[in-house]
């Protein structure tokens, strides 16, 4: 009887688990393919891609966009990589167990937990009023960091802590100090759980809007790859220039656009903007696939 | 080989204690010498202390927090447990091998070559040298002479094994350490691994290992030391210690009543 009643029990468990994780993986897809779908006209179209956005008139592209996006992503990770690096070796390798560290580590939870246009708001506060930035790549690039660390932080302190303890304990024996030990055994081992950590995070900086809105600016000056004067406006490089995101054009065509094919312009970012995380995804499986395979057994 | 010298002390201990959380006694009192060119062996049930007291010998107990070390240890006469003891030139000449094999995740030729390189020998012909010297102190190079460039970890646990123990000798020290080395290994294995120490203690490295497998220390020592509860119960020649036990809880532990 009562085993009866536990083997159905099992079934039915079984058949509502099967059922919500189908269900999540369709909710993904069909969100996925919406997207896609609606803004394949445009994203695929390389004069859309490559084009000057637009004001009033149809036929807007992105191409300033997608490269301050870019060029956002790549400024920050230069920027919060090295810092969580720094943070996260202190943590698993040198913190002592104490009050201070403990305050750290709960400082860097409270980091994470903060909305980011919380974030957002600060940086205009300090970036772009107190330290008179103006809206720039720069106060974006320092708001966004702030909201990568805590996460690269926990990544890479995981993966330093998936290294076990018997390899540190190898490179002490071996007469090495705790640093060279961590930048010469632990580092490389831990490097491809890292560097997939770094690009997935990529993903999420890349998908920012509210922290940027008031610090990276919402106006994307025409782009002159040409021009190597960093002070100019339209000198891709310089990084006192405001710069709109793909994400914040999104958020701003629809809250303000009133050009006439407002949807079709948001729609085909959208789907640019969902392409290029997929992509950094794809390629942090790859690389972590690979890498796994490659220490495994060669 | 070098000449076969007398046997000499390189490394005792005095009343040595481990305390952990300054309250939780983990050893007491354990008095030991060791030889040049001898095997110790270091037996006694799990928990015995055995393993805290090898990591005394070259100091990795101070990697554990809140670890406090009590009495003397010398090593080549001097105290070791002053402060101002340099903890890196010391884990020079006193290499440690683990339970499980630990290579790094590197070549094999790495896995030699990157202590030596740090401890500032360079050059390729010194260290394509010093690898091939290691390798066949270890026992190891006529099995990997060929594929000196490929992971580490395509080896088998017991070459794992051995590698580690040749990355230990490229560094010539005088006394290896060796904790549980055959824990994690199959009996060919393990008895190439006893080689390797008698032709280490051959050289005049002073050896010491622990070990709960009797058989081993039986085999391969020229002393024993049997831990019991924390402290070190009796200690002589092999031999003797295996045939004539003088304490009676030795002789409960060789005849499998506690343990």
């Amino acid at each position: 009887m009562a085993e009866q009643r536990a083997r159905t029990q099992d079934r039915i468990a079984t058949a509502v688990l099967t059922a919500i994780a189908v269900l999540t993986c369709l909710l993904l897809v069909a969100i996925i393919a919406k997207i896609i779908i609606s803004g394949a006209s445009k994203a695929f179209d390389l004069s859309f891609l490559t084009g000057k956005p637009q004001q009033f008139k149809e036929g807007g592209g992105i191409g300033p966009e997608l490269f301050n996006s870019f060029y956002l992503l790549l400024l920050t990770l230069l920027i919060s990589t090295p810092l969580s690096l720094g943070a996260a070796i202190f943590l698993v390798e040198y913190a002592p167990d104490n009050t201070f560290t403990r305050l750290v580590k709960t400082a860097i939870e409270v980091l994470s937990s903060l909305p980011s246009i919380v974030v957002g708001l600060f940086g205009f506060l300090l970036f772009v009023l107190s330290f008179g930035w103006g809206f720039s790549i720069i106060s974006g690039a320092l708001a966004l960091t702030m909201f990568n660390i805590p996460i690269l932080v926990r990544v890479i302190q995981q993966a330093l802590e998936a290294v076990s303890a018997e390899q540190r304990d190898a490179g002490l024996a071996l007469g090495l100090t705790r640093w060279e030990t961590t930048v010469h055994i632990l580092l490389p081992a831990a490097l491809p759980a890292i560097v997939t950590g770094v690009i997935l995070s990529a993903g999420r900086v890349f998908g920012e809007a509210a922290a940027l809105i008031y610090t990276a600016g919402q106006s994307a000056p025409a782009l002159d790859f040409l021009n190597f004067d960093v002070t100019s406006l339209s000198c891709p490089w310089n990084i006192w220039r405001p710069a709109e995101t793909l994400a914040v054009h999104i958020w701003k065509i629809n809250s303000e656009g009133v050009v006439p094919d407002l949807t079709m312009v948001s729609d085909g970012t959208a789907a640019v903007l969902l392409i290029c995380i997929l992509a950094f995804n794809l390629i942090a499986r790859l690389i972590s696939r690979r890498a796994s395979r490659k220490l495994a057994a060669e | 080989m070098k000449e076969t010298t007398i046997p000499r002390t390189l490394i005792s201990t005095e009343s040595v204690g481990v305390l952990y959380d300054e309250r939780e006694r983990a050893l007491g009192d354990v008095t030991l010498e060791f030889a040049s060119g001898t095997v110790s062996a270091l037996i006694g049930p799990s928990g015995c202390g055995k393993s805290t007291y090898l990591r005394c010998l070259n100091l990795m107990n101070r990697e554990i927090p809140h670890c406090l070390i009590e009495g003397r240890i010398l090593y080549h006469g001097r105290d070791i447990t002053k402060p101002e003891q340099d903890l890196f030139a010391l884990r020079r000449s006193i290499g440690m091998v683990f339970p499980r094999p630990n290579p790094f995740r590197m070549s094999i030729y790495e896995n030699i070559a990157l202590a030596p390189r740090r401890h500032g020998i360079r050059g390729k012909i010194a260290l394509d040298e010093l690898v091939e010297r290691s390798l066949t102190a270890a026992a190891l190079f006529d099995e990997v002479k060929d594929k000196l460039h490929t992971s580490a970890y395509a080896l088998s646990g017991g070459q794992q094994q051995r590698l580690c123990i040749a990355r230990t000798l490229a560094l010539d020290p005088d006394v290896v350490l060796m904790d549980e080395p055959c824990s994690a290994l199959d009996p060919i294995a393990t008895l190439a691994i006893e080689e390797t120490m008698r032709s280490m203690a051959a050289r005049g490295i002073c050896v010491i290992v622990v070990t709960h497998n009797m058989e081993q220390a039986a085999r391969a020592s020229d002393r024993t030391a049997f831990f019991y509860l924390g402290q070190m119960v009796e200690e002589g020649p092999t031999e003797r210690i295996f045939s004539d036990p003088h304490e009676e809880r030795l002789q409960d532990y060789l005849t499998g009543r506690i343990g």
